[in-house]
C-alpha cells in the first residue's frame, strides 16, 4: 500500500492516488457484496448440530436433553393427576411419553434421526 | 474450609419497596448484570467509535463477535433468521460477559443461578412460539406432525413431539447453569484443599501442589467452558428460531 494514503491530503481535489485507491475500495466493495449474496446458505442442521467443537459440551448437551424429556413428562403427568384426579394413570403414561421424547430429543441432538430440521 | 456454595449466595444491596409482600431489591445479581451490560456497551461503543477501514483490536474484537454470530445464526436458521440477529447477539454477548466476569476471582456468577438462564431460555421459548404462530398462523402446528408417519401412531407421535418441544427451555437453561454452576464449585473446593493442606507443615505443602496445579488447569477449562456454553445457548437459540421461521419437516 502507499504509506497512509487514506486521508485527503488537505487539498480539495483528490490525488491520483486517492482516486486509485478508492476505485479499489469499490471494486472491493462490489466483490464483497456478490460473495456476501452467494454465500451458501448450509440448510443441513443436522450436521451443524452434530459437530458441537467439544466432546465434554456435546455429552453435556444430550445427557440434559433426556432428562428434560422426562422432567416434562413427569411434571405434566403429575399435573393431570392433582387435577383430574387419576392418579396414577397420568403420571405413569406421561413419564413414558416424557422418555419417549427425551429420547427424541437426544436423537436429534445427535444428530440420529432424519428428521432434525424440525 | 471456605463454603464452596457461599460464592452463589445472592444478597440485597439497597431495598427498592414491597410487591405483595415480597421485597423487590437491587442484588448483588443485579448489579453484575449491569455491569455485563456496561462493559458490553463500552466495548460496542468504543470499538465503533472511529470506524477504519483497517481495524484495530477493538474494532476487530468487535467485528469478529459479530460475523461469528451472524454465521452462526446464517448457517442454522438461514438468511431469513437474520431478522432475529439483534436478539441473538445480545444474548451471545450477555452470556459470554456475564460467564467471563464471573471467571474474576471474588465476583458473582449470574448465569450459575437458574431463574436467570431459565428467564433466558423462556425468552427464546415464547419468541419462537409467538413468531411463529404470526408468521405461519395454523400452519405453525406443523411443527408437532413429522410427515410420513403412519396414521394410526400419529397421535403418540405428537404427543411426543410436544412434550420434546416443552422440554427444549428447560435442557436449554439447565445446560448453561449447571456448567456454570459445577464449574465454579469445582474450582472452590481445589482451592480450598490448597488452603487446608497448605496448613499442614512442609508435608502439607509438597501435597498442595497438586490441587495448585489442577486449580490452574481447570481455571483454563472454565474459560473455555464460559465461552463454549454461550456459544451452545446460542446455536440452540438458533436452531430454535429456525423452527418459528420453517415448521414443517
Amino acid at each position: 500500500m502507499t504509506g497512509g494514503a487514506r486521508k485527503n491530503d488537505g487539498s480539495g481535489k483528490p490525488s491520483p492516488e486517492e482516486a486509485a485507491l478508492s476505485a479499489r475500495l469499490r471494486s472491493l466493495g462490489a466483490r464483497l457484496g456478490s460473495t456476501q449474496r452467494n454465500r451458501p446458505v448450509d440448510e443441513n442442521v443436522a450436521a451443524r448440530q452434530g459437530s458441537d467443537p467439544s466432546a465434554i459440551a456435546r455429552g453435556f448437551r444430550l445427557s440434559t436433553e433426556l432428562v428434560a424429556g422426562v422432567l416434562v413428562g413427569a411434571a405434566i403427568g403429575w399435573l393431570l393427576d392433582r387435577w383430574l384426579g387419576i392418579s396414577p394413570w397420568g403420571l405413569i403414561v406421561f413419564l413414558l411419553l416424557g422418555f419417549a421424547a427425551g429420547v427424541l430429543n437426544v436423537m436429534r441432538a445427535a444428530g440420529v434421526s432424519g428428521q432434525t430440521k424440525g | 474450609m471456605a463454603d464452596p456454595i457461599h460464592q452463589f449466595e445472592i444478597k440485597n444491596i439497597v431495598t427498592l419497596g414491597h410487591i405483595g409482600g415480597q421485597e423487590i431489591a437491587f442484588t448483588n445479581s443485579a448489579l453484575y448484570m449491569l455491569i455485563a451490560v456496561g462493559v458490553i456497551a463500552l466495548l460496542m461503543l468504543g470499538a465503533t467509535a472511529s470506524r477504519s477501514l483497517v481495524p484495530g483490536r477493538l474494532q476487530s474484537i468487535a467485528e469478529l463477535s459479530y460475523e461469528f454470530v451472524a454465521d452462526t445464526l446464517r448457517s442454522s436458521a438461514g438468511n431469513e433468521g437474520m431478522k432475529f440477529f439483534p436478539l441473538v447477539f445480545t444474548l451471545f454477548m450477555f452470556i459470554l460477559t456475564v460467564n467471563m466476569i464471573g471467571l474474576i476471582p471474588g465476583t458473582f456468577t449470574v448465569t450459575s443461578h437458574i431463574i436467570v438462564t431459565a428467564m433466558l431460555a423462556l425468552l427464546v421459548f415464547f419468541t419462537v412460539i409467538f413468531y411463529g404462530i404470526y408468521k405461519n398462523g395454523f400452519k405453525f402446528l406443523k411443527l408437532f406432525v413429522p410427515s410420513g408417519i403412519p396414521i394410526y401412531i400419529l397421535p403418540l407421535i405428537v404427543f411426543i413431539e410436544v412434550l420434546s418441544f416443552l422440554s427444549r427451555p428447560i435442557s436449554h437453561s439447565v445446560r448453561l447453569f449447571a456448567n456454570m454452576l459445577a464449574g465454579h464449585i469445582t474450582l472452590k473446593v481445589f482451592a480450598g484443599f490448597v488452603t487446608m493442606l497448605g496448613g499442614m507443615g512442609f508435608l502439607g505443602w509438597l501435597g498442595a501442589t497438586l490441587p495448585l496445579g489442577l486449580t490452574v488447569g481447570l481455571t483454563a477449562l472454565e474459560f473455555l467452558v464460559a465461552f463454549l456454553q454461550a456459544y451452545v445457548f446460542t446455536i440452540l437459540t438458533c436452531i430454535y428460531l429456525n423452527d418459528a421461521l420453517h415448521p414443517g419437516h
